[in-house]
């Protein structure tokens, strides 16, 4: 095979890791919206600590990226 | 299309080394370095401009209001992570805090350089928090620090699979600190530098896709601008606090 052909399937292998980041953010924004929904007056709390999740999960995603990008460019 | 990688190219602007007994430094200013210090002279003029008397007597102006709010957010933060005692660290969180959230948002402004997009710089910040807390771990506990490895309570056959686990967990966090913060930034710029070309190329009628995207974009980019500069914070206030109280 092609080492460039191989060097796109494996940048691409790289994306499964979003199936775990998509199900993480999904699961932070959900309990987010619960727990805002039981006791609007905590927003602002629950808030921070939300963003702060979200960027740590995106975080993963962006490690997936950077491998794809180091595969596929090294 | 132009190559959305030229943005992060360093221009010498000043070409300087430094001969230090046979080894040649190189510490020319860069587009990177007038970067930094106008990011630092932003800061400076912020806070110095912005701390008046009798804050709380009249309506503030906005210089004042940012400033003071910024201040009081992120004491708070350290105030509540680390608890009281670690007021001594605040400097050292808010430096951070203003240097990335600055230099990113001047960043955004178009043909700037956004230096924490090099992973160096960023590497160079994690690196020192990294060490930092390290020591100050070391100065607070001596050589009981080590226990942070075992934590207290955890039975003792354990020891042989935990260690290892909390070790490499301990030694990630320089690198996942610096990677998050510089990964987004360059994966942000590229992309806007992306659909700023699909504009160019799809000509007047067709090009206006691509514009709403790039401003969408532009709105999330500055979002997560602040939000990098809030998670190395707060993350940098978390394992402050791991390290003056043991877990």
């Amino acid at each position: 095979m092609d080492i460039e052909a191989a060097k796109m399937i494996g940048a691409g292998l790289c994306m499964i890791a979003l199936l775990g980041v998509g199900i993480g953010l999904g699961n932070i924004f959900s309990s987010f919206i619960s727990s805002v929904a039981r006791n609007p007056s905590a927003r602002d709390q629950v808030f921070g600590i939300g963003m702060i999740g979200f960027a740590v999960t995106e975080a993963v995603a962006i490690f997936a990226m950077v491998v794809a990008f180091m595969i596929l460019f090294k | 299309m132009n190559n959305p990688l030229h943005q992060f190219e360093i221009h010498k602007i000043y070409p300087l080394i430094l001969q230090i007994g046979g080894v040649e430094i190189d510490v020319s200013i860069t587009n990177s370095t007038i970067f930094m210090l106008i990011t630092v002279v932003c800061i400076i003029g912020l806070f110095l401009f912005g701390i008046k008397q009798g804050y709380h007597l009249r309506k503030p102006s906005k210089l004042e209001a940012i400033s003071e709010v910024t201040f009081r957010a992120i004491a708070n933060l350290v105030k509540e992570n680390c608890g009281d005692e670690a007021k001594v660290y605040l400097p050292f969180v808010m430096s951070f805090f203003m240097f990335i959230a600055m230099g990113n948002l001047i960043g955004m402004i178009p043909y700037t350089f956004t230096f924490t997009s090099h992973i160096i710089v960023t590497f160079a910040m994690a690196a020192l928090a990294f060490i930092v807390i390290t020591v100050i771990g070391f100065i607070h506990h001596g050589i009981g620090y080590l226990k942070i490895f075992l934590p207290e309570g955890a039975p003792l056959f354990l020891a042989p699979v935990l260690i290892p686990i909390e070790l490499i967990s301990y030694l990630s966090r320089p690198i996942s600190l610096s990677v998050r913060l510089f990964a987004n930034i360059m994966a942000g710029h590229i992309v806007l530098k992306i659909f700023a070309g699909f504009v160019v190329s799809l000509g007047i009628v067709g090009g206006v896709i691509p514009l709403g995207m790039t401003v969408i974009l532009t709105f999330f980019e500055i979002f997560v601008a602040l939000v990098q500069a809030y998670i190395f914070s707060i993350l940098t206030c978390v394992y402050l606090n791991d390290a003056l109280h043991l877990h």
